[in-house]
Protein backbone atom coordinates (compact mmCIF):
# COMPACT_ATOMS: atom_id res chain seq x y z
CA UNK A 1 0.00 0.00 0.00
CA UNK A 2 1.67 3.45 -0.85
CA UNK A 3 2.23 5.72 2.11
CA UNK A 4 -0.21 7.83 3.36
CA UNK A 5 2.38 10.94 1.56
CA UNK A 6 2.27 9.39 -1.65
CA UNK A 7 -1.37 9.51 -1.47
CA UNK A 8 -1.88 12.58 -0.53
CA UNK A 9 0.55 14.03 -3.02
CA UNK A 10 -1.56 12.15 -5.51
CA UNK A 11 -4.84 13.98 -4.32
CA UNK A 12 -2.26 17.19 -4.61
CA UNK A 13 -1.91 16.44 -8.25
CA UNK A 14 -5.66 15.39 -9.02
CA UNK A 15 -6.74 19.00 -7.96
CA UNK A 16 -3.85 20.54 -10.04
CA UNK A 17 -5.59 19.71 -13.26
CA UNK A 18 -8.63 21.18 -11.48
CA UNK A 19 -7.74 25.37 -11.34
CA UNK A 20 -11.84 26.55 -10.84
CA UNK A 21 -13.40 25.39 -7.52
CA UNK A 22 -16.61 24.72 -9.48
CA UNK A 23 -14.92 21.53 -11.32
CA UNK A 24 -12.90 20.88 -7.97
CA UNK A 25 -16.78 20.73 -6.24
CA UNK A 26 -17.53 18.78 -8.78
CA UNK A 27 -14.71 16.04 -8.51
CA UNK A 28 -15.63 15.74 -4.41
CA UNK A 29 -19.60 15.06 -5.59
CA UNK A 30 -18.26 12.13 -8.06
CA UNK A 31 -16.31 10.74 -5.51
CA UNK A 32 -19.18 11.08 -2.62
CA UNK A 33 -21.63 9.55 -5.55
CA UNK A 34 -19.14 6.65 -6.39
CA UNK A 35 -18.36 5.55 -2.68
CA UNK A 36 -20.24 3.02 -1.76
CA UNK A 37 -23.04 3.80 0.94
CA UNK A 38 -22.50 2.55 4.55
CA UNK A 39 -24.45 -0.56 5.87
CA UNK A 40 -27.67 0.27 7.80
CA UNK A 41 -25.79 -1.65 10.56
CA UNK A 42 -22.82 0.95 10.91
CA UNK A 43 -25.10 4.24 10.95
CA UNK A 44 -25.21 4.17 14.29
CA UNK A 45 -25.97 7.44 17.01
CA UNK A 46 -22.06 6.28 17.74
CA UNK A 47 -20.76 6.78 14.60
CA UNK A 48 -22.17 9.97 13.75
CA UNK A 49 -19.83 12.75 14.00
CA UNK A 50 -20.75 15.43 15.72
CA UNK A 51 -20.10 19.24 14.63
CA UNK A 52 -21.85 19.19 10.81
CA UNK A 53 -24.45 20.53 9.06
CA UNK A 54 -24.86 17.03 7.38
CA UNK A 55 -25.13 14.10 9.09
CA UNK A 56 -21.80 12.09 9.01
CA UNK A 57 -21.06 8.23 9.57
CA UNK A 58 -17.57 7.07 10.43
CA UNK A 59 -17.19 3.53 11.23
CA UNK A 60 -13.79 2.65 12.30
CA UNK A 61 -12.03 -0.54 13.04
CA UNK A 62 -8.32 -1.40 14.37
CA UNK A 63 -7.07 -4.65 12.98
CA UNK A 64 -3.58 -5.54 13.34
CA UNK A 65 -2.63 -1.68 14.30
CA UNK A 66 -3.75 -0.62 10.81
CA UNK A 67 -6.98 1.72 10.63
CA UNK A 68 -9.70 0.22 8.37
CA UNK A 69 -12.79 3.40 8.48
CA UNK A 70 -15.97 3.74 6.31
CA UNK A 71 -17.89 6.48 5.98
CA UNK A 72 -21.39 7.97 4.64
CA UNK A 73 -23.09 11.59 4.53
CA UNK A 74 -26.34 13.25 3.16
CA UNK A 75 -24.48 15.50 1.74
CA UNK A 76 -23.06 14.62 -1.26
CA UNK A 77 -19.97 17.33 -0.82
CA UNK A 78 -19.20 16.32 2.44
CA UNK A 79 -18.95 12.75 1.29
CA UNK A 80 -16.63 13.43 -1.62
CA UNK A 81 -14.64 14.56 1.30
CA UNK A 82 -14.78 11.76 3.47
CA UNK A 83 -13.82 9.57 0.68
CA UNK A 84 -10.34 11.86 0.39
CA UNK A 85 -9.67 11.38 4.23
CA UNK A 86 -10.83 7.57 3.56
CA UNK A 87 -7.96 7.38 0.62
CA UNK A 88 -5.36 8.64 2.75
CA UNK A 89 -6.12 6.64 5.87
CA UNK A 90 -8.07 3.58 5.49
CA UNK A 91 -6.08 0.91 5.80
CA UNK A 92 -3.04 2.41 7.14
CA UNK A 93 -0.69 1.86 10.39
CA UNK A 94 -1.94 3.59 13.43
CA UNK A 95 1.28 5.15 13.91
CA UNK A 96 1.58 6.56 10.34
CA UNK A 97 -2.21 8.34 10.72
CA UNK A 98 -1.19 9.44 14.57
CA UNK A 99 1.87 11.25 12.94
CA UNK A 100 0.41 12.15 9.43
CA UNK A 101 0.42 16.18 8.45
CA UNK A 102 -1.99 16.82 6.45
CA UNK A 103 -0.67 18.67 4.14
CA UNK A 104 -3.15 18.40 1.26
CA UNK A 105 -5.45 20.82 2.74
CA UNK A 106 -2.78 23.40 2.16
CA UNK A 107 -1.54 22.41 -0.97
CA UNK A 108 -4.78 22.24 -2.67
CA UNK A 109 -6.04 25.75 -1.17
CA UNK A 110 -9.25 23.72 0.31
CA UNK A 111 -8.12 24.72 4.03
CA UNK A 112 -8.62 28.61 2.63
CA UNK A 113 -11.17 27.66 0.58
CA UNK A 114 -13.76 25.35 2.78
CA UNK A 115 -14.28 28.30 5.15
CA UNK A 116 -16.85 26.79 6.91
CA UNK A 117 -14.91 23.80 7.95
CA UNK A 118 -17.33 23.74 11.37
CA UNK A 119 -20.14 23.08 8.95
CA UNK A 120 -18.71 20.67 6.71
CA UNK A 121 -17.49 18.72 9.74
CA UNK A 122 -13.95 18.20 8.00
CA UNK A 123 -12.13 18.81 11.30
CA UNK A 124 -14.75 16.90 13.18
CA UNK A 125 -13.57 13.93 11.22
CA UNK A 126 -9.87 14.25 11.09
CA UNK A 127 -10.38 14.76 15.03
CA UNK A 128 -12.07 11.65 15.70
CA UNK A 129 -10.08 9.81 13.35
CA UNK A 130 -6.35 10.47 14.85
CA UNK A 131 -8.41 10.10 18.76
CA UNK A 132 -9.05 6.32 17.01
CA UNK A 133 -5.34 5.73 15.41
CA UNK A 134 -4.38 6.83 18.81
CA UNK A 135 -6.06 3.90 20.88
CA UNK A 136 -5.50 1.49 17.85
CA UNK A 137 -2.00 2.13 18.06
CA UNK A 138 -1.68 1.74 22.15
CA UNK A 139 -3.84 -1.79 21.53
CA UNK A 140 -6.87 -0.51 23.03
CA UNK A 141 -10.43 -1.86 22.31
CA UNK B 1 -42.91 56.58 -5.75
CA UNK B 2 -40.70 53.39 -6.12
CA UNK B 3 -36.96 53.16 -4.61
CA UNK B 4 -34.18 53.66 -6.71
CA UNK B 5 -32.88 50.59 -6.10
CA UNK B 6 -29.62 51.53 -8.96
CA UNK B 7 -28.71 54.48 -6.38
CA UNK B 8 -29.06 52.39 -3.04
CA UNK B 9 -26.93 50.02 -4.28
CA UNK B 10 -24.22 52.29 -5.36
CA UNK B 11 -24.76 53.44 -1.70
CA UNK B 12 -23.02 50.08 -0.31
CA UNK B 13 -19.71 49.55 -1.83
CA UNK B 14 -18.97 45.45 -0.90
CA UNK B 15 -22.60 45.41 -3.70
CA UNK B 16 -19.73 45.43 -5.98
CA UNK B 17 -17.35 43.14 -5.24
CA UNK B 18 -16.82 39.82 -6.98
CA UNK B 19 -16.83 36.26 -5.24
CA UNK B 20 -15.33 33.51 -6.54
CA UNK B 21 -15.36 35.23 -9.89
CA UNK B 22 -18.85 36.43 -9.97
CA UNK B 23 -20.64 39.55 -9.17
CA UNK B 24 -21.54 39.26 -5.60
CA UNK B 25 -25.01 38.37 -5.26
CA UNK B 26 -25.87 38.61 -1.31
CA UNK B 27 -28.85 37.36 -0.08
CA UNK B 28 -28.06 36.58 3.74
CA UNK B 29 -29.36 39.64 4.85
CA UNK B 30 -31.07 37.85 8.11
CA UNK B 31 -27.71 36.64 9.04
CA UNK B 32 -26.27 40.70 8.72
CA UNK B 33 -26.55 43.32 6.38
CA UNK B 34 -24.33 45.45 4.28
CA UNK B 35 -23.26 48.69 5.45
CA UNK B 36 -23.92 51.86 3.67
CA UNK B 37 -20.87 54.01 2.59
CA UNK B 38 -22.51 57.07 5.16
CA UNK B 39 -22.46 54.40 7.98
CA UNK B 40 -18.83 53.56 7.10
CA UNK B 41 -17.45 57.15 7.84
CA UNK B 42 -19.37 58.32 10.49
CA UNK B 43 -17.22 55.41 12.00
CA UNK B 44 -13.93 56.61 10.09
CA UNK B 45 -14.92 60.26 10.70
CA UNK B 46 -14.90 58.97 14.96
CA UNK B 47 -11.79 57.17 15.06
CA UNK B 48 -9.94 60.19 13.22
CA UNK B 49 -11.13 63.39 14.88
CA UNK B 50 -12.89 62.31 17.72
CA UNK B 51 -11.95 59.28 19.37
CA UNK B 52 -12.34 59.73 23.29
CA UNK B 53 -14.03 58.11 26.28
CA UNK B 54 -17.41 59.53 27.54
CA UNK B 55 -19.29 60.90 30.20
CA UNK B 56 -16.34 61.24 32.53
CA UNK B 57 -13.45 63.38 30.91
CA UNK B 58 -13.84 67.88 30.97
CA UNK B 59 -11.83 67.89 27.48
CA UNK B 60 -13.58 69.07 23.79
CA UNK B 61 -12.86 65.35 22.36
CA UNK B 62 -14.43 63.93 25.31
CA UNK B 63 -17.83 65.85 25.14
CA UNK B 64 -17.35 65.40 21.07
CA UNK B 65 -17.91 62.18 21.50
CA UNK B 66 -20.65 61.82 24.54
CA UNK B 67 -22.76 64.15 22.59
CA UNK B 68 -22.50 61.45 19.05
CA UNK B 69 -23.22 58.88 21.33
CA UNK B 70 -26.03 60.52 23.02
CA UNK B 71 -27.52 62.21 19.90
CA UNK B 72 -27.31 58.07 18.52
CA UNK B 73 -29.78 57.17 21.57
CA UNK B 74 -32.13 59.90 20.50
CA UNK B 75 -32.30 58.85 16.98
CA UNK B 76 -32.67 55.45 18.05
CA UNK B 77 -35.84 56.91 20.35
CA UNK B 78 -37.34 58.92 17.46
CA UNK B 79 -36.97 55.83 15.01
CA UNK B 80 -39.15 53.50 16.92
CA UNK B 81 -41.31 56.52 18.45
CA UNK B 82 -40.23 55.63 22.43
CA UNK B 83 -41.69 58.10 24.98
CA UNK B 84 -38.05 58.79 26.46
CA UNK B 85 -34.51 58.83 25.43
CA UNK B 86 -33.99 57.00 28.76
CA UNK B 87 -35.91 54.13 27.77
CA UNK B 88 -33.18 53.20 25.35
CA UNK B 89 -30.19 51.10 26.50
CA UNK B 90 -27.43 50.03 24.76
CA UNK B 91 -26.07 46.67 24.42
CA UNK B 92 -24.31 44.65 22.35
CA UNK B 93 -27.25 43.15 20.33
CA UNK B 94 -30.34 41.59 20.42
CA UNK B 95 -29.11 38.65 22.64
CA UNK B 96 -28.08 40.69 25.23
CA UNK B 97 -30.73 42.77 25.40
CA UNK B 98 -32.89 39.37 26.15
CA UNK B 99 -30.52 38.43 28.62
CA UNK B 100 -30.70 41.36 30.12
CA UNK B 101 -34.70 41.31 30.69
CA UNK B 102 -34.58 37.77 31.28
CA UNK B 103 -31.98 38.14 33.81
CA UNK B 104 -33.19 41.28 35.62
CA UNK B 105 -37.12 41.11 34.99
CA UNK B 106 -36.90 37.68 36.16
CA UNK B 107 -35.02 38.77 39.55
CA UNK B 108 -37.92 41.61 40.13
CA UNK B 109 -40.89 39.65 38.96
CA UNK B 110 -40.88 36.12 38.26
CA UNK B 111 -41.47 33.91 41.67
CA UNK B 112 -42.00 29.70 41.67
CA UNK B 113 -44.86 28.71 39.71
CA UNK B 114 -44.84 31.37 37.74
CA UNK B 115 -45.28 31.14 33.67
CA UNK B 116 -43.16 32.37 30.96
CA UNK B 117 -44.63 32.23 27.60
CA UNK B 118 -42.45 31.82 23.98
CA UNK B 119 -43.01 30.51 20.51
CA UNK B 120 -41.69 27.41 18.55
CA UNK B 121 -40.52 29.36 16.16
CA UNK B 122 -38.10 31.64 18.10
CA UNK B 123 -34.44 31.99 17.80
CA UNK B 124 -32.64 30.26 20.64
CA UNK B 125 -31.52 33.48 21.63
CA UNK B 126 -34.97 34.58 22.52
CA UNK B 127 -35.69 31.27 23.67
CA UNK B 128 -32.96 29.65 25.86
CA UNK B 129 -32.75 32.99 28.45
CA UNK B 130 -36.11 32.51 29.24
CA UNK B 131 -35.99 28.54 29.85
CA UNK B 132 -32.66 29.33 32.10
CA UNK B 133 -34.48 32.25 33.53
CA UNK B 134 -37.18 29.65 34.29
CA UNK B 135 -35.24 27.02 36.00
CA UNK B 136 -33.28 29.65 37.77
CA UNK B 137 -36.70 31.00 39.60
CA UNK B 138 -38.62 27.57 39.52
CA UNK B 139 -40.86 29.13 36.92
CA UNK B 140 -42.88 26.67 34.42
CA UNK B 141 -41.79 27.40 30.58
CA UNK B 142 -44.44 27.22 27.91
CA UNK B 143 -44.39 27.51 24.18
CA UNK B 144 -47.22 28.54 21.53
CA UNK B 145 -46.97 26.19 18.41
CA UNK B 146 -47.40 26.73 14.84
CA UNK B 147 -49.78 25.43 12.41
CA UNK B 148 -48.57 24.02 8.93
CA UNK B 149 -48.28 27.70 7.76
CA UNK B 150 -45.91 28.96 9.91
CA UNK B 151 -48.59 30.75 11.73
CA UNK B 152 -48.56 30.92 15.43
CA UNK B 153 -51.70 28.95 16.74
CA UNK B 154 -53.39 31.89 19.19
CA UNK B 155 -55.93 29.75 20.11
CA UNK B 156 -53.34 27.90 22.34
CA UNK B 157 -51.34 31.10 23.13
CA UNK B 158 -55.20 32.14 24.33
CA UNK B 159 -55.17 29.05 26.48
CA UNK B 160 -51.99 29.45 28.14
CA UNK B 161 -52.26 32.89 29.36
CA UNK B 162 -53.26 33.29 33.04
CA UNK B 163 -52.50 35.35 35.98
CA UNK B 164 -50.00 33.11 36.69
CA UNK B 165 -48.10 34.40 33.17
CA UNK B 166 -45.55 36.90 34.05
CA UNK B 167 -43.76 37.66 30.79
CA UNK B 168 -44.62 36.42 27.08
CA UNK B 169 -41.51 37.25 24.30
CA UNK B 170 -41.84 36.29 20.47
CA UNK B 171 -40.48 37.41 17.31
CA UNK B 172 -42.13 39.66 15.27
CA UNK B 173 -40.34 38.17 12.20
CA UNK B 174 -39.62 34.88 12.34
CA UNK B 175 -36.26 34.48 11.10
CA UNK B 176 -36.32 30.90 9.59
CA UNK B 177 -39.69 31.26 8.24
CA UNK B 178 -40.65 34.69 7.27
CA UNK B 179 -43.88 34.89 9.26
CA UNK B 180 -44.82 38.52 10.68
CA UNK B 181 -46.26 37.28 13.89
CA UNK B 182 -49.53 39.25 14.81
CA UNK B 183 -47.52 41.52 17.73
CA UNK B 184 -50.37 44.37 18.69
CA UNK B 185 -52.83 41.67 18.79
CA UNK B 186 -50.38 39.26 20.83
CA UNK B 187 -49.50 42.24 23.34
CA UNK B 188 -52.97 43.44 23.88
CA UNK B 189 -53.82 39.20 25.08
CA UNK B 190 -50.74 39.30 27.45
CA UNK B 191 -51.75 42.78 29.57
CA UNK B 192 -55.38 41.43 29.60
CA UNK B 193 -54.04 38.67 32.36
CA UNK B 194 -51.51 41.59 33.35
CA UNK B 195 -48.10 40.27 31.89
CA UNK B 196 -45.46 42.01 29.87
CA UNK B 197 -44.16 41.08 26.61
CA UNK B 198 -41.00 41.35 24.72
CA UNK B 199 -41.21 41.66 21.07
CA UNK B 200 -37.89 40.33 19.09
CA UNK B 201 -37.43 42.51 16.46
CA UNK B 202 -33.81 41.40 15.32
CA UNK B 203 -35.99 40.80 11.83
CA UNK B 204 -38.59 43.50 11.89
CA UNK B 205 -37.65 46.72 12.93
CA UNK B 206 -35.35 47.36 9.34
CA UNK B 207 -38.51 45.57 7.23
CA UNK B 208 -41.68 46.55 9.20
CA UNK B 209 -43.73 48.85 11.43
CA UNK B 210 -41.74 49.44 14.25
CA UNK B 211 -43.53 52.04 16.84
CA UNK B 212 -43.18 50.54 19.94
CA UNK B 213 -46.05 52.90 21.37
CA UNK B 214 -48.78 51.72 18.86
CA UNK B 215 -47.33 48.15 19.41
CA UNK B 216 -47.73 49.12 23.67
CA UNK B 217 -44.42 46.68 24.09
CA UNK B 218 -43.04 46.69 27.35
CA UNK B 219 -39.55 45.67 25.92
CA UNK B 220 -38.40 45.43 22.64
CA UNK B 221 -34.85 44.03 21.63
CA UNK B 222 -33.11 44.63 18.15
CA UNK B 223 -29.45 44.69 16.81
CA UNK B 224 -27.75 47.21 15.07
CA UNK B 225 -25.90 44.97 12.29
CA UNK B 226 -28.76 43.83 10.61
CA UNK B 227 -30.18 47.36 9.81
CA UNK B 228 -27.34 47.96 8.18
CA UNK B 229 -25.60 49.33 10.97
CA UNK B 230 -22.32 48.19 12.91
CA UNK B 231 -21.74 44.94 14.88
CA UNK B 232 -21.01 44.65 18.64
CA UNK B 233 -24.32 47.26 19.08
CA UNK B 234 -27.77 46.31 19.69
CA UNK B 235 -30.79 47.86 21.47
CA UNK B 236 -33.18 47.53 24.53
CA UNK B 237 -36.17 49.65 24.70
CA UNK B 238 -38.42 48.69 27.65
CA UNK B 239 -40.82 51.03 29.32
CA UNK B 240 -40.02 53.17 32.33
CA UNK B 241 -42.10 51.79 34.89
CA UNK B 242 -40.36 48.20 34.06
CA UNK B 243 -36.50 49.59 33.59
CA UNK B 244 -36.62 51.59 37.31
CA UNK B 245 -38.04 48.31 38.72
CA UNK B 246 -35.76 46.11 37.80
CA UNK B 247 -32.30 45.52 39.44
CA UNK B 248 -28.96 46.00 37.40
CA UNK B 249 -27.22 43.20 35.21
CA UNK B 250 -24.30 43.85 35.13
CA UNK B 251 -22.22 46.68 37.54
CA UNK B 252 -19.00 48.18 37.43
CA UNK B 253 -18.84 51.64 36.40
CA UNK B 254 -20.92 54.23 35.06
CA UNK B 255 -24.00 52.39 36.68
CA UNK B 256 -22.96 53.34 39.84
CA UNK B 257 -24.24 56.45 41.90
CA UNK B 258 -22.02 56.64 45.42
CA UNK B 259 -20.00 53.59 46.12
CA UNK B 260 -18.86 52.49 49.50
CA UNK B 261 -18.28 49.60 51.55
CA UNK B 262 -21.43 49.67 53.24
CA UNK B 263 -23.67 50.18 50.37
CA UNK B 264 -23.65 51.23 46.60
CA UNK B 265 -26.86 53.09 44.85
CA UNK B 266 -26.93 52.69 41.09
CA UNK B 267 -27.51 55.41 38.02
CA UNK B 268 -30.50 56.74 36.85
CA UNK B 269 -31.80 55.34 33.33
CA UNK B 270 -30.47 54.12 30.74
CA UNK B 271 -26.82 54.15 32.52
CA UNK B 272 -28.04 51.47 35.52
CA UNK B 273 -27.93 49.25 32.64
CA UNK B 274 -25.23 50.44 31.06
CA UNK B 275 -21.96 49.08 33.49
CA UNK B 276 -18.47 50.21 32.58
CA UNK B 277 -17.31 52.13 29.04
CA UNK B 278 -19.83 50.96 26.59
CA UNK B 279 -19.47 50.47 22.35
CA UNK B 280 -18.86 54.01 22.07
CA UNK B 281 -18.77 54.32 18.26
CA UNK B 282 -21.88 51.66 17.85
CA UNK B 283 -24.32 54.46 18.35
CA UNK B 284 -22.41 56.38 16.03
CA UNK B 285 -22.98 54.46 13.27
CA UNK B 286 -26.45 52.84 14.23
CA UNK B 287 -27.63 56.66 14.18
CA UNK B 288 -25.52 56.92 10.77
CA UNK B 289 -27.51 54.18 9.65
CA UNK B 290 -30.99 55.41 10.69
CA UNK B 291 -30.53 58.20 9.29
CA UNK B 292 -29.54 56.33 5.78
CA UNK B 293 -32.97 54.61 6.30
CA UNK B 294 -34.74 58.20 7.24
CA UNK B 295 -33.30 59.37 3.83
CA UNK B 296 -36.10 56.85 2.00
CA UNK B 297 -39.46 56.08 2.51
CA UNK B 298 -40.48 53.33 4.84
CA UNK B 299 -43.56 52.64 2.95
CA UNK B 300 -41.31 52.43 -0.14
CA UNK B 301 -39.06 50.00 1.27
CA UNK B 302 -41.76 47.99 2.44
CA UNK B 303 -43.02 47.70 -0.98
CA UNK B 304 -39.94 46.74 -2.75
CA UNK B 305 -38.72 44.13 -0.35
CA UNK B 306 -42.76 42.80 -0.45
CA UNK B 307 -42.05 42.88 -4.34
CA UNK B 308 -39.20 40.75 -4.23
CA UNK B 309 -40.90 38.56 -2.03
CA UNK B 310 -43.45 37.79 -4.06
CA UNK B 311 -40.84 37.67 -7.11
CA UNK B 312 -38.75 35.16 -4.88
CA UNK B 313 -41.38 32.65 -4.16
CA UNK B 314 -42.44 32.96 -7.73
CA UNK B 315 -39.52 32.36 -9.24
CA UNK B 316 -38.31 29.44 -6.83
CA UNK B 317 -41.41 27.26 -6.97
CA UNK B 318 -40.65 26.98 -10.93
CA UNK B 319 -37.64 24.64 -9.66
CA UNK B 320 -39.12 21.10 -9.62
CA UNK B 321 -39.09 19.41 -6.29
CA UNK B 322 -38.68 22.48 -4.18
CA UNK B 323 -40.48 23.35 -1.40
CA UNK B 324 -40.82 26.39 0.36
CA UNK B 325 -40.75 26.48 4.53
CA UNK B 326 -43.15 29.44 5.94
CA UNK B 327 -46.39 30.34 4.50
CA UNK B 328 -48.01 32.31 6.70
CA UNK B 329 -50.46 34.91 5.58
CA UNK B 330 -48.51 37.69 6.09
CA UNK B 331 -44.72 37.25 5.27
CA UNK B 332 -41.46 39.15 5.58
CA UNK B 333 -38.17 39.40 3.44
CA UNK B 334 -37.26 35.32 3.76
CA UNK B 335 -37.36 32.57 1.58
CA UNK B 336 -36.45 29.50 2.82
CA UNK B 337 -36.85 26.08 0.76
CA UNK B 338 -35.24 22.72 0.16
CA UNK B 339 -35.28 20.77 -2.59
CA UNK B 340 -36.26 17.17 -3.11
CA UNK B 341 -33.17 14.53 -2.54
CA UNK B 342 -30.62 17.70 -2.44
CA UNK B 343 -28.76 18.50 0.91
CA UNK B 344 -28.83 21.98 2.13
CA UNK B 345 -25.79 22.75 2.50
CA UNK B 346 -24.56 20.91 -1.09
CA UNK B 347 -26.71 23.64 -2.67
CA UNK B 348 -25.06 26.57 -0.65
CA UNK B 349 -21.66 25.76 -1.14
CA UNK B 350 -22.86 25.62 -4.82
CA UNK B 351 -23.90 28.62 -4.60
CA UNK B 352 -21.36 30.49 -2.98
CA UNK B 353 -19.06 29.20 -5.74
CA UNK B 354 -21.58 30.99 -8.46
CA UNK B 355 -21.45 34.35 -6.19
CA UNK B 356 -24.44 33.75 -4.53
CA UNK B 357 -24.03 34.27 -0.28
CA UNK B 358 -27.52 32.45 1.14
CA UNK B 359 -27.18 30.35 4.79
CA UNK B 360 -27.76 26.66 5.09
CA UNK B 361 -28.72 25.07 8.38
CA UNK B 362 -31.13 25.22 11.43
CA UNK B 363 -30.74 28.92 11.39
CA UNK B 364 -30.36 28.74 15.64
CA UNK B 365 -34.19 28.03 15.44
CA UNK B 366 -33.71 23.73 16.58
CA UNK B 367 -37.24 23.90 17.54
CA UNK B 368 -38.72 24.97 14.55
CA UNK B 369 -36.52 22.45 12.67
CA UNK B 370 -37.84 19.71 14.71
CA UNK B 371 -41.36 20.35 14.40
CA UNK B 372 -40.79 20.63 10.45
CA UNK B 373 -39.03 17.27 10.71
CA UNK B 374 -35.83 18.21 9.05
CA UNK B 375 -32.79 19.34 9.96
CA UNK B 376 -32.25 22.81 7.67
CA UNK B 377 -33.13 24.27 5.17
CA UNK B 378 -31.80 26.97 2.74
CA UNK B 379 -32.46 30.78 3.39
CA UNK B 380 -32.15 33.66 1.10
CA UNK B 381 -33.09 36.52 3.13
CA UNK B 382 -33.35 39.81 1.84
CA UNK B 383 -32.70 43.67 2.02
CA UNK B 384 -33.94 46.57 0.48
CA UNK B 385 -30.82 47.05 -1.99
CA UNK B 386 -31.67 43.34 -3.52
CA UNK B 387 -33.03 43.80 -7.03
CA UNK B 388 -35.21 41.21 -9.26
CA UNK B 389 -31.70 40.83 -10.89
CA UNK B 390 -30.65 39.40 -7.24
CA UNK B 391 -33.56 36.67 -7.23
CA UNK B 392 -33.00 35.59 -10.93
CA UNK B 393 -29.12 35.17 -9.99
CA UNK B 394 -29.84 32.79 -7.25
CA UNK B 395 -32.43 30.68 -9.24
CA UNK B 396 -30.04 30.69 -12.16
CA UNK B 397 -27.18 29.29 -9.67
CA UNK B 398 -29.71 26.87 -8.06
CA UNK B 399 -30.45 25.50 -11.77
CA UNK B 400 -26.64 25.12 -12.00
CA UNK B 401 -25.89 23.41 -8.98
CA UNK B 402 -28.73 20.84 -9.29
CA UNK B 403 -27.00 19.79 -13.10
CA UNK B 404 -23.67 19.49 -10.67
CA UNK B 405 -25.62 17.42 -7.70
CA UNK B 406 -26.93 15.07 -10.84
CA UNK B 407 -30.31 16.41 -11.12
Amino acid sequence: MESIQALQNEIIEDFSFLPQWEERYAYLIELGQKMEPLIEEYKTEENIVRGCQSTVWLHRECIEGKVHLLADSDSLIVKGLAALLLKVFSGQPAEDVLAADLSFFAETGMDQHLSSQRANGLMAMIEQIKAFAAKCAANEP
Amino acid sequence: MAIDIQKIRSDFPILHSEVNGHPLTYLDNAATTQKPQSVIEAITQYYTTYNSNIHRAAHHLSSLATEAHESGRRTVQRYINAEHEHEIIFTRGTTESINLVAFAFGEAFVNPGDEVIVTQMDHHSNFVPWQMMCERRQAHFRVIPFDENGELQLEVYENLLSEKTRIVAFNHVSNSLGTVNPAKKMIDMAHKVGAAVLVDAAQSVQHIAHDVRALDADFYAFSGHKMYGPTGIGVLYGKERWLDAMPPYQSGGEMIDLVTAEKTTYNKLPFKFEAGTPNIVGPIGLAAAIDYLNTLSFEDIQAHEDQLLAYGRERLLEIEGLRIYGNAKEQSSILAFNIEGIHHYDLGTLLDTQGVAVRTGHHCTQPIMAALGIDGTVRASLALYNSMQDIDALVTAIRKALKMLGR
